[in-house]
């Protein structure tokens, strides 16, 4: 069995299960014309697929912890991210509590994006 | 008979597929990944492989988790290119063998008992395509090898044990010597090295556990059949668990194969391996 590990999410049937509804969106996602859908109207889009107030909530403020903990897996993640004009490293600076540039700063070659 | 002549293990991280896209690929930042490319497709050469078998895991593209299978693989002629959420790269169709999938899906069903998932389509992504960029470049002619996707769940625990990862490789490599014609294969996995995407220990990387698991590769992959999911994903992070794929390689190398190529190089969130073995 997993023990937890600091600072880490570790997608189990549990997480999967709560996630159902955000990772269905994000899978819906993969498609050019539901990415324009989304675009046009995030509500509407939210809403179709059944997000709870809470889950539509992080979606309005790009928490883009809180959707982890709420069950999106990270690869489902990035499609949010890639259609809300934030790519891996943005959500990653968010998630450490760092900004763009300090995120940058950690890294051996940050030209390597 | 069919012959596994190769085995390679590697990272797939996907911002490659872009700057392969882009020709980017000489840029200071990137250099040092695809110069170490240049000798294995060299070797490859020499190998005159027909068939690659790609051992990847989809990263939401075409699989869902309204039903995740633990290990599935392609049967088909043909597979698309997926649309992973940022667009479909402009890439040619990759041609599969039909024959040696059907051939090793009831090897390894009847004779090796892995109950696998046998699909007629996938539309294959970067956890697929971008090891593809790298040893098998495409031209306009399409793509130098036939290819057959092996997807595994690396992504929602409970995920296959290394140990099922290595056993599935043997098994493979038993499977693929049954096959009545003669073809040279290729086996890769794929995945890694350490990163950790998502929590506050986003950006972990762990260049002292990668080059152990290199050593360990080479030398003594009974050992890393062995490692649990906690181990690699408390050392190398959540996301390195994708590891366990090496391992299919591993066992679908024979125990004596010979290492040819090893690499590293880490410039941003994920520690990027290379390493190669010939049969």
């Amino acid at each position: 069995m997993l023990r937890p590990i600091p600072d880490t999410s570790i997608f189990d049937l549990r997480l999967a299960r709560r996630g159902r509804r955000l990772n269905r969106l994000c899978s819906a996602l993969c498609s050019p014309a539901e990415r324009e859908a989304f675009k046009r109207d995030e509500e509407a889009f939210m809403s179709r697929f059944g997000l709870t107030d809470a889950e539509k909530e992080l979606i309005r403020k790009r928490d883009f912890q809180g959707l982890i903990d709420a069950g999106t897996n990270i690869y489902y993640l990035l499609k949010i991210g890639s259609a809300t004009g934030n790519g891996l490293y943005k959500m990653g600076a968010q998630m450490r509590g760092e900004t763009y540039e300090q995120f940058l700063a950690t890294r051996n070659i940050r030209g390597a994006v | 008979m069919g012959r596994i002549v190769a085995g390679i293990g590697l990272s797939h991280v996907p911002s490659i597929g872009p700057v392969v896209d882009r020709k980017r690929t000489e840029e200071p930042a990137w250099k040092p990944l695809f110069d170490a490319y240049v000798p294995v497709r060299e070797w490859l050469a020499r190998l005159k492989p027909d068939v690659a078998i790609v051992v990847y895991n989809d990263h939401a593209a075409d699989f869902s988790f309204d039903k995740y299978p633990t290990f599935a693989l392609g049967v088909a002629e043909r597979y698309a290119i997926g649309d992973e959420g940022f667009g479909t790269r402009q890439l040619p169709e990759v041609p599969g063998d039909f024959d040696l999938s059907a051939h090793l899906a009831e090897s390894l069903v009847y004779e090796h008992e892995f109950d696998l998932t046998l699909c007629q389509e996938i539309a294959v992504e970067h956890g697929f395509l971008v090891p593809m960029n790298l040893c098998f470049p495409h031209t306009a002619n399409g793509w130098p090898v036939r290819a057959i996707p092996l997807q595994v769940n690396v992504i929602q625990h409970p995920l296959p044990t290394a140990r099922r990862c290595y056993r599935l490789g043997e098994a493979l490599r038993a499977a693929v010597e049954t096959f009545p014609k003669d073809l040279n294969i290729v086996v890769m996995g794929t995945g890694g090295m350490s990163h950790q995407l998502q929590g506050k220990r986003f950006g972990h990387m762990n260049e002292k556990f990668d080059q152990w698991f290199l050593d360990q590769l080479e030398a003594d992959p009974e050992v890393l059949a062995h490692i649990s999911h906690q181990k690699i994903m408390e050392e190398a992070g959540a996301e390195a668990v994708e590891l366990i794929m090496w391992l299919t390689m591993r066992g679908a190398v024979s125990p004596r194969a010979r290492r040819i190529h090893r690499h590293y190089y880490a410039p941003m969130t994920t520690g990027m391996g290379l390493i190669t073995f010939e049969s």
